[in-house]
C-alpha cells in the first residue's frame, strides 16, 4: 500500500509498493499559487539532495521554486505538464505529479508529515 | 509585532473586497485585492470577454486651479494644454531635468482648472512637485475624498449606459459627468487593459454602492491587481517604476506619441532638450517587446541577450499572457536591436531563452473611437 508523506513546504512524496517515490506540489500550494503557466522539471538521472532546488512552478503572477522534500535520483519527469502545466490545478496530487525518484535515504520520510498532521499545518496557516 | 495589515492604508472598497473573497495584498502602501476567488487567469479572460470591475481608489485624483495654473502646468509636463479641450483628457508625464520620467499620468480640463489622475506610488511626490511648480500660480488640491473604479471590457459601454443612456457615445479619453442611480459620478472612457471601458470616479462614501451596483449586472465580474497587470502587459502599456522610471526618457520609452507637435518644437518643460535631441538624433535605447518561442516566462530582471551572449539589456515587465496563450515581456534594447523579428535570449535562472523582438501591444486595443 503506498503511503503519502507531506513537507511543510507543501509538497507530497507518494512510496510506491516498488518503492519508487512520487513527488507533487499539495491542493493549497496549487491554490496559492493560482493558475499554472509553465513547470520546469528536473531532467532523468538528476541527483537531488534535500533541499536541492528540485522544480520551479510559474503561475501568471510569479515563479516559485520546489525543493527536494528527500534525497534521491530523478527516474521520470511528468512530461504531460510541459504542455498542460494546468493539470497542478486541477489534479495536484494526480495527474498533476511533477516528477518520480528513487529514494538515497528512507529515513528523511521520518521528517515528514502524514495526511492528518499535514491537514492541521495547513489549518493552522488560515 | 504588529500584524502588516493594520498598518496599510485601506479603499473605501476594503469591507467589499474581502467579502467578495480577494486576497489582500500591500501595495503602494494600501491593502489592495491581487485576486478573486476566479483567479487571475478567470479575472484576465473576462476582461477580455464581458466586463471587469477593479478598485483603483489607491491612486491619486488631484484638482489643480487658478488662471495661470494651465501655464505653470505646462512647465512640469510635454503635453499641450492649450488645445486639450473641456471634456477631453491625454496621458503625459511629469519629467525632469535629464527628461526622465517622475510619473506618468492622465489630465483633464475641469472647469476653470485641470483634473490629474498620478499613480498611488508617486502621489506624495507629485503633490509635493505639483505644489512647488504651481507656486503662486495655482493650487493643487489631493482629493482624498473620492474613490475610482475602472470599468473594462467589451461590455462595459452596454452595462454602464443602462444606467447612464448615451455614455456609450462618450469616445476614448472623453471625459463625461454622469449618475448612476442617483450616485454622481466623473467617468472618462478610458483604462489599462487595451479594452474600452471607464474609469469612474465618485464620492468615497458612494463607491460601494456602485461598486455592488455595477457587479450585480450580469456581464461584471471584479477583478484583482494581478489580472490588471497581466492585462496591461499584454495591452503593451507601461507600469511606473518598472518599464519607466527617473532613468527612462518618453522618447526611450516610444512614448513620444504623447508629446504633442507644438511642445515638441517649443519645448519649455524640463528636460526638453534632451527630448529634443532624441526625437531629431534617435535614442541610444528603446522599450520594445518581447516574446519567446517556448511556454517559460521571462519576468521582470531577466538579462537579455545579444547573439554574440553579451548582456545589452534587461527585462522590465515580464509574465504569462492568458489572452495571447505565451509568455510576452518588455524591456530596454539598444536601439539597433530593437527591430522586430531580431532576435535575442534571456537568461532565466541557469538557462538561457531564445527571445524574438516583437511588435506590441501583443493583443489588439478595443478602444472606442467613435
Amino acid at each position: 500500500m503506498a503511503k503519502i508523506y507531506f513537507s511543510d513546504e507543501h509538497e507530497w512524496v507518494r512510496v510506491e509498493d516498488d518503492g519508487q517515490a512520487v513527488v507533487g506540489i499539495t491542493d493549497y500550494a496549487q491554490q496559492q499559487l493560482g493558475d499554472v503557466v509553465f513547470v520546469e522539471l528536473p531532467d532523468e538521472g538528476k541527483d537531488l539532495a534535500k533541499g536541492d532546488e528540485a522544480a520551479v512552478v510559474e503561475s501568471v503572477k510569479a515563479a516559485s521554486e520546489v525543493y527536494a522534500a528527500v534525497s534521491g535520483t530523478v527516474t521520470e519527469a511528468n512530461e504531460a505538464l510541459t504542455d498542460t502545466p494546468n493539470l497542478v490545478n486541477e489534479s495536484p496530487q494526480g495527474d498533476g505529479w511533477f516528477f518520480k525518484m528513487t529514494l538515497s535515504d528512507e529515513s528523511e520520510l521520518e521528517a515528514l508529515m502524514d495526511e492528518a498532521a499535514y491537514n492541521d499545518f495547513v489549518k493552522g496557516l488560515e | 509585532m504588529s500584524d502588516p495589515e493594520e498598518t496599510l492604508l485601506r479603499t473605501p472598497l476594503y469591507d467589499l473586497h474581502c467579502e467578495l473573497g480577494g486576497r489582500m495584498v500591500p501595495f503602494a502602501g494600501y491593502a489592495m485585492p491581487v485576486q478573486y476567488p476566479a483567479g487571475i487567469m478567470g479575472e484576465h479572460n473576462h476582461c477580455r470577454a464581458a466586463a471587469s470591475l477593479f478598485d483603483v481608489s489607491h491612486m491619486g485624483q488631484v484638482r489643480v486651479t487658478g488662471a495661470q495654473a494651465e501655464a505653470a502646468l505646462e512647465a512640469l509636463m510635454p503635453v499641450d494644454l492649450a488645445t486639450l479641450a473641456p471634456g477631453q483628457q491625454r496621458y503625459t508625464f511629469f519629467t525632469n531635468d535629464s527628461a526622465g520620467i517622475l510619473d506618468d499620468l492622465m489630465v483633464a480640463r475641469e472647469g476653470e482648472g485641470f483634473f490629474l489622475v498620478v499613480n498611488a506610488a508617486c502621489k506624495a511626490a507629485d503633490f509635493a512637485h505639483l505644489q512647488q511648480g504651481l507656486g503662486k500660480h495655482g493650487q493643487a488640491e489631493m482629493l482624498e475624498d473620492l474613490a475610482l473604479l475602472a470599468l473594462q471590457g467589451p461590455q462595459a459601454a452596454a452595462v454602464l449606459s443602462r444606467f447612464a443612456p448615451g455614455v456609450d457615445r462618450l469616445k476614448f479619453m472623453g471625459v463625461a459627468e454622469i449618475t448612476v442611480e442617483g450616485l454622481r459620478c466623473r467617468v472618462t472612457r478610458s483604462g489599462y487593459t487595451g479594452e474600452d471601458g471607464y474609469e469612474i470616479s465618485v464620492a468615497a462614501g458612494e463607491a460601494e454602492a456602485l461598486a455592488r451596483r455595477l457587479l450585480a449586472e450580469s456581464e461584471v465580474m471584479p477583478a484583482g491587481l494581478g489580472a490588471r497587470d497581466s492585462l496591461r502587459l499584454e495591452a503593451g502599456l507601461c507600469l511606473y517604476g518598472h518599464d519607466i522610471d527617473e532613468t527612462t526618457t518618453p522618447v526611450e520609452a516610444g512614448l513620444t506619441w504623447a508629446i504633442q507637435k507644438r511642445r515638441r518644437s517649443e519645448g519649455g518643460f524640463p528636460g526638453d532638450a534632451v527630448i529634443q535631441t532624441q526625437i531629431a538624433e534617435g535614442a541610444g535605447r528603446k522599450r520594445v517587446g518581447l516574446r519567446t518561442t517556448g511556454r517559460a516566462p521571462v519576468r521582470e530582471g531577466a538579462e537579455i541577450l545579444n547573439q554574440a551572449g553579451e548582456a545589452v539589456g534587461r527585462v522590465t515587465s515580464g509574465g504569462f499572457g492568458p489572452s495571447v496563450e505565451a509568455p510576452v515581456a518588455m524591456g530596454y534594447l539598444p536601439s539597433e536591436l530593437a527591430k522586430p523579428g531580431t532576435e535575442v535570449s534571456a537568461r532565466v535562472r541557469n538557462r538561457t531563452v531564445d527571445m524574438e523582438v516583437a511588435k506590441m501591444p501583443f493583443q489588439p486595443h478595443n478602444y472606442f473611437r467613435g
